[in-house]
């Protein structure tokens, strides 16, 4: 650090960067592009490996053979279901009681904030039914759960049934250490979420459900299982979490291994491994591959039953069958053996799943990225805002703004505290002025919603300058400086501290909010910039990820479909928050959000 | 000849005391309602001596194990409790077990008051004990052990009531195998060799949902007038085979398929040897092969009983027990159960929930619950709530012992009333202590380990309970004094929990956070110096020639050259 304190070479230093700044920031830019999209590149990235001895070098041998049974059992099930229209409450507990396990019910309710169009509910009552095979001799001190949700229709028969064989199987078994718990839950992740939050006995959304009778200590590992045909092609294995966490990278080691062991073909995100790293397809495969990924994982939302458990400190991954018309077929007797072969591995463990990665990108099952090597991509994008606060202009007014006696600080604090109310409007307003909105207007519940929140965003776009006008009289040149200082480190800040618990979501926020906001002034032209500046804030960001994401699923929209698409995913980021507790609707509006708004502060500063 | 004769005296002398010892043995066999059958063992070897009195030396052992003899006199002590289960007792299915006992291993000992230094007593016999039993129970000190104010009264005579002579220590997380059994059957006059203990064969006992092994020591009176004492030694043995498991379905079972053996002879040493088969809920589907005409009724658990008695002391009892089936009926549900977790989630608090049931349809009873936990656990104590109905439910004593960090544990003893047909809640909360890095275990990620809490009660009875002293009471029954008709005494053991503190990642990214975290503190401090420090030009310092010619200007007093 003598470089730094010697006052030549300091000087020089500075000097460089001053002069240089806008290069290096667009070199920045580009390597942290380059770099990103590098990742997916195989000889960049790391194979997989199992971290976790327990589970490694422990030989299992698969036995179950029930898969006949479990096919007919779906068949029993779906009668009962459709006789039942809904869980088959009675019928799942004596099935489970017949089968040796110790069974109880949990009933929950829950009223959404307002209607879930995409799947039509409201007002929700179910009941989950959970069975708890005891291990022999064990202190009820360690827990595994299998868990298949009761879904409405035909889906998800197969998994509920191979779920009740394979406890009868394993209540056979004399080799348990942890007690293992089969949960049907009803209504998906809601019953899910009700199940863990009894479980826990925490209540963090609100839901009003019974309280759980049977317990079986600290769960170390949870298996999703969605299965809803006789025979599948292959098995998707679903990581990604509530807010974007992610299970321990071993739980994925173990499904491929197992995958491998079997001859079962695996895929992630819906897509099968390539060899061919070297071409461009390959490349572009593992990119693709990635790219799902990373934009799963940025908006932060459960994309499994799984996801919830990741809030508990417990790791779970969600498997999904899948029947396509492949040739090559796997019966249920072979996914009970994967299951049968991962949970017994997972009972061998003697701690928590710790030893592999909880931060980590796929590219594909056999190969990751960890956090060591996609952090600089983000950190390249980071640089720029820090590189663009020791900006010639803005280094001076720094002095400035730290006399409390000078006029910058009110002509900061008034855009800074508006931008922040404009967001907390945006935050709380559409779920409370929906009964307004739709006594007024011809529209749903949801689109009510929804509209409002846009109504709200666009407003904000006209709001903070004008009212900051009225407030403080002409701006002051040094007045931007101090704001646009203030909005960099804030900025840098929120990136920072996001990217750290959701690189993804940093990441894709950092990609359209760094450029425009580290070259913004209020000299520019300002039809042009305002232009540019509204395609690259934040609801054009998410509105630009439905399409790149439909477009990477192989199920490319219109323009029309997209902007559906696009109000049906923020009325989602809304519901996810209010029944999960997601944070990226929150996120998004009481912080990025006025962020931005206080850049375009500085692009209309008079 | 002569040179015989004082030894047959010496002999003569010796016998009529040495007759006095005794030694009974007992099998009792329960199918439960769950369809999985309790075994449950208990050997008494009595023995007609008082050591504890000045001057007398006791060096003749007859049938009381020696080596449990030596450590009863060495360390003065007045009751000793020890037992080793591997698996949760589940109450629900299962009822009450007839001795309870916790998971892991739990020791709890009575002193003599004439004992000074207790603490070291007491390290001294967990050290000697842990000899005996081949069991860890050298890992209890003092950061375990806890003094109860009332939930560990003496079961034997003598009302000691001061309770700096009672320790009481639990470790939960010991596993409990092969290596702890054969010790355990030493202690027996026939050894494994003869007698019930045939049947112990480990491979089968191992081979189950719960096994439970014990020795209870404590002094106890002869005859109904109490003239004199002797020591009770009581060895029990309470195994849970699963049927479900090991008979393919079919609920049949033998003596031979639950043990791999057959009895062939009582122990020769033994004044009585019994086999018991609990035939209250099933008395017409019942087939048991031999049959016999025995039966006999008990007063077990506030529930009288039948039972089918073998006399193994009788020649013509000898055959197999074989293929019953048995008819399940609706459980009754036990009346005092009690279950407990933690709540929350994250690795800073928690909150520990301890929830007591009284299934007693119209009977309010109190209860007392003690709780032992370990000091990295820092319990608020003023969240204490105590809830029964969705009502606050006052304690009506609360003994408190705050723990010390490293030193020892938290101890809360607390009597509660139990509302009839009511579910009682007690809630505190606490919060993760930060451990030294040296003091986690090798497993850090496994978790930390915190004991049962044990709820001690009097609950009422649904039939009198026998409180004359008799001889010829099985010995399942006869274990807790019974003091009043109307009750009886249960101890209930909560499951252990297994909690999760905030562990350091001991492993190369832990390094690297460590060597990362120093860099940018290297760095931020450098960059921080840069930002708040005001530089100045610094004017170059004028060459030698130039300050020695001002040097001189100044003694001559003209102006300085600049």
């Amino acid at each position: 650090m003598g470089l730094l304190s010697d006052p030549n070479r300091r000087k020089a230093l500075t000097g460089l960067l001053t002069r240089l700044n806008t290069p290096i920031c667009i070199v920045c830019y580009l390597a942290g592009i380059v770099w990103f999209m590098g990742l997916a590149f195989e000889p960049f990235t790391l194979r997989t490996y199992m971290s976790e001895n327990a589970m490694g070098s422990t030989m299992v041998e698969e036995r179950f053979s029930s898969g006949e049974r479990a096919l007919s059992l779906a068949k029993e099930f779906d009668a009962h279901k459709r006789q039942a229209r809904g869980m088959p409450v009675e019928w799942l507990v004596k099935a489970m009681q017949s089968r040796g396990l110790e069974v109880f019910t949990q009933s929950f309710s829950r009223k959404l904030p307002f209607p879930d169009e995409n799947k039509e509910r409201y007002m929700v009552r179910g009941t989950n039914v959970y069975g708890i095979l005891r291990a022999p001799r064990a202190p009820r001190t360690e827990a595994l759960v299998i868990t298949a949700p009761c879904s409405p229709g035909n889906t998800n028969n197969q998994a509920v049934a191979l779920l009740l064989a394979l406890a009868q199987y394993f209540r056979n078994q004399i080799y348990w250490a942890k007690d293992i718990i089969f949960l049907v839950n009803e209504h998906d992740l809601i019953g899910t979420q009700a199940w863990l939050e009894g479980y826990h006995h925490t209540n963090i959304t609100g839901m009003e459900y019974s309280p759980l009778q049977g317990r079986a200590g600290s769960i170390q590992a949870a298996l999703s299982l969605e299965l809803s045909s006789d025979v599948i092609t292959s098995l998707d294995l679903v990581l990604e979490g509530l807010n974007g966490q992610l299970p321990n990278l071993d739980l994925a080691n173990l499904f491929y291994a197992f995958c491998q062991k079997l001859g079962v073909l695996c895929t992630i995100q819906g897509k099968l491994q390539r060899n061919d790293w070297d071409t461009a397809e390959g490349y572009t495969h593992a990119a693709q591959t990635m790219m799902l990924m990373v934009l799963k994982q940025a908006c932060g939302r459960s994309w499994g039953d799984h996801g919830l458990f990741l809030r508990y400190h417990i790791e779970a991954a969600s498997v999904r069958g899948i029947n396509s018309f492949r040739h090559y077929k796997t019966d249920a007797t072979t996914i009970g053996r994967l299951l049968e072969g991962m949970v017994r591995k997972l009972n061998n463990l003697l701690e928590r799943l710790h030893q592999s990665y909880f931060f980590y990108l796929l590219p594909s099952l056999s190969r990751f990225v960890s956090i060591g090597y996609y952090m600089p991509a983000f950190g390249l994008l980071a640089v720029i805002l820090l590189l663009r606060v020791s900006f010639p202009g803005l280094c001076h007014c720094f002095s400035v703004s730290l006399q409390p006696s000078s006029p910058g600080v009110l002509t900061v604090l008034t855009p800074v505290v508006i931008s922040h109310l404009t967001g907390v409007a945006l935050y709380l307003l559409p779920v409370h002025l929906q009964e307004m909105a739709v006594e007024h207007f011809p529209v749903s519940e949801t689109e009510a919603v929804v509209l409002t929140a846009i109504a709200i965003y666009t407003a904000g776009l006209a709001l903070p300058h004008n009212t900051q006008r009225l407030l403080s009289g002409e701006g002051t040149e040094q007045g931007w400086k101090v704001l646009k200082l203030t909005a960099l480190l804030y900025l840098a800040v929120l990136l920072g501290c996001t990217a750290l618990i959701n690189f993804s979501l940093g990441f894709i926020l950092a990609v359209t909010l760094v450029p425009i906001t580290a070259s913004i002034t209020p000299h520019m032209p300002k039809a042009l910039y305002a232009v540019v500046m509204v395609l690259l804030s934040p609801a054009f960001t998410i509105l630009y990820c439905v399409f790149i994401y439909q477009e990477l699923i192989e199920a490319p929209v219109s323009v029309s479909e997209g902007w559906m698409l696009f109000l049906s995913v923020i009325s989602q980021g809304i519901l996810d928050h209010a029944l999960y507790g997601s944070l990226v609707y929150p996120l998004l509006a009481l912080f990025i959000y006025p962020c931005w708004l206080m850049f375009w502060n500085i692009l209309f500063w008079n | 000849l002569d040179s015989r004769l004082p030894l047959v005296i010496f002999l003569h002398a010796l016998t009529p005391a040495a007759a006095r010892d005794e030694f009974q043995e007992e099998l009792v066999i329960r199918p439960l309602h769950s369809g999985d059958i309790y075994a449950s063992f208990q050997f008494r070897t009595l023995w007609d001596t008082d050591f504890l009195q000045e001057g007398q030396k006791v060096s003749h052992y007859r049938l009381f194990p020696k080596s449990l003899g030596q450590v009863l006199s060495k360390f003065s002590v007045r009751e000793l409790h020890i037992s080793f289960s591997q698996g949760f007792w589940r109450t629900m299915q299962w009822g009450q077990p007839f001795i309870p006992s916790p998971p892991g291993a739990e020791l709890w000992v009575w002193f003599h008051d004439t004992v000074s230094d207790v603490d070291g007593n007491w390290k001294e016999l967990t050290n000697v004990l842990s000899g005996i039993f081949c069991a860890s129970l050298n890992f209890i000190d003092l950061t375990n052990t806890v003094q109860p104010s009332a939930s560990f009264k003496p079961l034997g005579l003598g009302n000691a009531t001061d309770h700096r002579f009672l320790r009481y220590a639990t470790l939960p997380r010991e596993i409990v195998c092969t290596e702890n059994l054969t010790p355990w059957k030493k202690l027996l006059p026939c050894g494994s060799k003869a007698g019930l203990a045939v049947l112990m064969k480990s491979e089968k006992l191992f081979h189950s949902s719960f096994h439970s092994q014990a020795v209870h020591i404590r002094p106890i009176c002869q005859d109904e007038q109490c003239s004199s004492k002797a020591w009770e030694l009581r060895q029990t043995l309470n195994v849970v085979f699963d049927l479900h498991t090991s008979g393919q379905g079919k609920k049949e079972w033998s003596l031979f398929k639950m043990f791999s053996r057959t009895l062939t002879e009582a122990c020769p040493l033994a004044s009585s040897s019994k086999v018991y088969v609990d035939i209250t809920d099933n008395p017409e589907l019942f087939e048991l092969s031999p049959a016999t005409p025995l039966l006999g009724q008990a007063v077990v658990l506030g529930d009288r009983r039948t039972y089918s008695v073998y006399d193994l002391s009788r020649a013509e009892t000898f055959g197999q027990l074989r293929s019953f089936n048995l008819l399940l009926r609706d459980m009754l549900r036990p009346l005092l159960h009690a279950e407990r977790y933690v709540a929350g989630f994250g690795l800073q608090t928690g909150e520990i929930h301890t929830v007591i049931y009284n299934n007693h349809p119209y009977r309010a009873f109190p209860v007392l619950l003690m709780d032992s936990v370990p000091w990295y656990l820092q319990l608020y104590i003023h969240t204490l709530t105590v809830t029964s109905k969705s009502r606050d439910n006052k304690p009506s004593y609360i003994h408190y012992q705050p723990a010390k960090d490293r030193h020892r544990p938290h101890l809360l003893e607390m009597l509660i009333q139990l509302p009839p047909h009511s579910m009682t809640e007690v809630t505190v909360q606490f919060e993760r202590a930060l451990l030294k890095w040296t003091e986690y275990t090798p497993d850090p990620n496994h978790g930390f380990y915190v004991g049962s809490s044990v709820v001690s009660a009097l609950v009422p009875s649904m039939v009198a309970m026998r409180t004359n002293f008799t001889q010829d009471q099985p010995l399942f029954s006869s274990f807790v004094p019974v003091k009043e008709e109307s009750s009886y005494f249960v101890r209930v053991y909560t499951e252990p929990l297994l909690v999760n503190l905030p562990t350091p990642d001991f492993s190369m990214p832990y390094n690297v956070i460590c060597l990362t975290c120093t860099v940018v503190a290297v760095g931020y401090g450098s960059f921080y110096n840069l930002l708040t420090r005001t530089f100045q030009v610094d004017e170059p310092s004028p060459p030698l020639s130039k300050r020695l010619a001002n040097l001189i200007r100044r003694i001559r007093g003209v102006p300085l050259l600049t």
